[in-house]
């Protein structure tokens, strides 16, 4: 069995705290932009697409320099937050999740956007003419029918937080205990003399967490076309 | 009471077509592309006309001089579509209740009871749209705009996607409703048997207009 140190536990469960909150913030976030853009035609549609799509082709090194410059605590909205809500997100670990979300937000986004505009809209025509008003169309037809494409993205978005380490590194450090992430202390190890054990028993967690997530998102995947069959 | 007096141009097409019914049946007769979906979808309001009124009893839902288009979701019409459009997601008991819970009416067993009855799916309850044949589907989609308590009910060409022996098996069903129902429906069909068997009155629609109006004798 692997003999997981201590220290290397608390990259781990950094790691998965840093990842799941990132998942969850930016859920609420990725559905509403899935759902506007699977559905809405507006000004500057493919604009917001490029945007929301560019933490993918990146470099990772200069969005979280730009995360630095915005959410530093010089930066604007850093700034702000500290100063008027005591938020920080420098060297903190929710800075690592704040980077974390924004680099994984254009897989989290993705599966999303194609179960919603999967959905055969005359199902929603039909829900109106029941009675529902539209926010409820959406709460009782567009979001159920979707919810595998959800899990997928939020499988997916939380895989790729996990293993982030371009921006987070970039944007809050590399601190043991608070933001050294699996990814930041494999980093730190395989630049240390007789590091390579133990780096090596992190790549393995690494492995298998990102193996189970695709095959977690496959599933999902999988449940969301027989679920749009009715069976 | 349903009055309509419409215009729509849907790009290179334009609908006007005016009529008054009273009928219990008023049916839509025409061939296809003659605008009958466009019309009974204004009378749904899930399409909006570019000039005109739609009035429902007493109640105006659309009249584009003043200003009122109340949405679908306000009118209290129930709707059959030719391919059901069931909910996939809920089972046919869920699909069958979707309508009183949106529209926040108190549970009605007896009703729910007495229609299940008329439409024999009482075997289907548990059962999910995608296990359903065609005829039971249509039935099933019957039920949920019947038991939304609906004002009027619009049915377009609900037999459509039904072959023969289906046809025969849901008509019936559609003459009890019409004979026990107590709603006023509007029945889109380019079937003339079919309009003769159901129908009490007759609006027959040709390139978007209103050609002929009057009892089911137009039709011959």
């Amino acid at each position: 069995m692997l003999d997981i140190s201590p220290a290397e536990w608390t990259a781990i469960l950094l790691s998965l705290r840093v990842a799941v909150i990132a998942t969850l913030v930016a859920t609420p976030f990725g559905i509403a932009l899935a759902w506007l853009l699977a559905r809405r035609d507006f000004w500057g549609k493919a604009v917001l697409d490029a945007l929301v799509h560019l933490p993918l082709v990146l470099p990772p090194v200069v969005t979280g320099y730009l995360l630095l410059l915005t959410f530093g605590r010089r930066g604007l909205v850093g700034g702000f937050l500290a100063d008027h809500l005591g938020i920080i997100f420098a060297f903190r670990w929710t800075g690592a999740a704040l980077a974390c979300g924004v680099m994984s937000f254009p897989l989290l986004v993705r599966p999303m956007r194609l179960s919603i505009e999967a959905i055969d809209r005359r199902l929603e025509q039909a829900a109106e003419t029941l009675g529902a008003a539209p926010f409820k169309v959406f709460f009782t037809v567009t979001l159920p029918l979707a919810l595998p494409g959800v899990l997928a993205g939020m499988v997916l978005g939380f895989a790729k937080a996990i293993g982030e380490f371009g921006a987070t590194i970039t944007f809050v450090s590399n601190i043991p205990g608070e933001t050294q992430t699996i990814s930041s202390a494999i980093y730190s190890l395989i630049q240390t003399p007789d590091g390579d054990a133990a780096a090596g028993r992190l790549v393995i967690v690494s492995v298998v967490l990102a193996l189970g997530a695709l095959i977690a998102a496959e599933w999902f995947a999988r449940r969301a076309t027989s679920r749009l069959h009715g069976n | 009471m349903l009055r309509v007096d419409v215009e729509k141009q849907l790009g290179e097409f334009s609908l006007a077509a005016a009529f008054t019914s009273e009928g219990r049946v008023t049916g839509l007769f025409g061939a296809s592309g003659a605008g009958k979906s466009s019309l009974i979808n204004m009378i749904a309001g899930l399409l909006r006309p570019d000039r005109g009124t739609i009035v429902i009893d007493d109640e105006t839902i659309d009249d584009t001089a003043a200003g009122i288009h109340v949405p679908s979701w306000r009118r209290r019409i129930g709707y059959v579509f030719q391919d059901a459009r069931l909910f996939p997601h809920l089972n046919v008991a869920q699909n069958l209740d979707y309508g009183r819970r949106m529209n926040r009416l108190a549970s009605d067993p007896a009703q729910r009871e007495r229609i299940v009855d008329l439409l024999d799916i009482g075997a289907l309850l548990d059962r999910r749209p995608g296990k359903l044949s065609g005829g039971e589907r249509q039935r099933v989609a019957l039920g949920r705009a019947l038991l939304s308590k609906p004002r009027l009910l619009l049915l377009d060409e609900p037999l459509g996607a039904l072959d023969e022996a289906r046809k025969l098996e849901i008509l019936p069903y559609l003459v009890r409703l019409r004979d026990e129902a107590n709603i006023p429906m509007v029945y889109v069909s380019h079937d003339v048997a079919e309009l003769r068997q159901l129908a009490t009155q007759i609006v027959m629609l040709k390139q978007g207009r209103v050609t002929s109006f009057g009892g089911v004798k137009v039709l011959t």
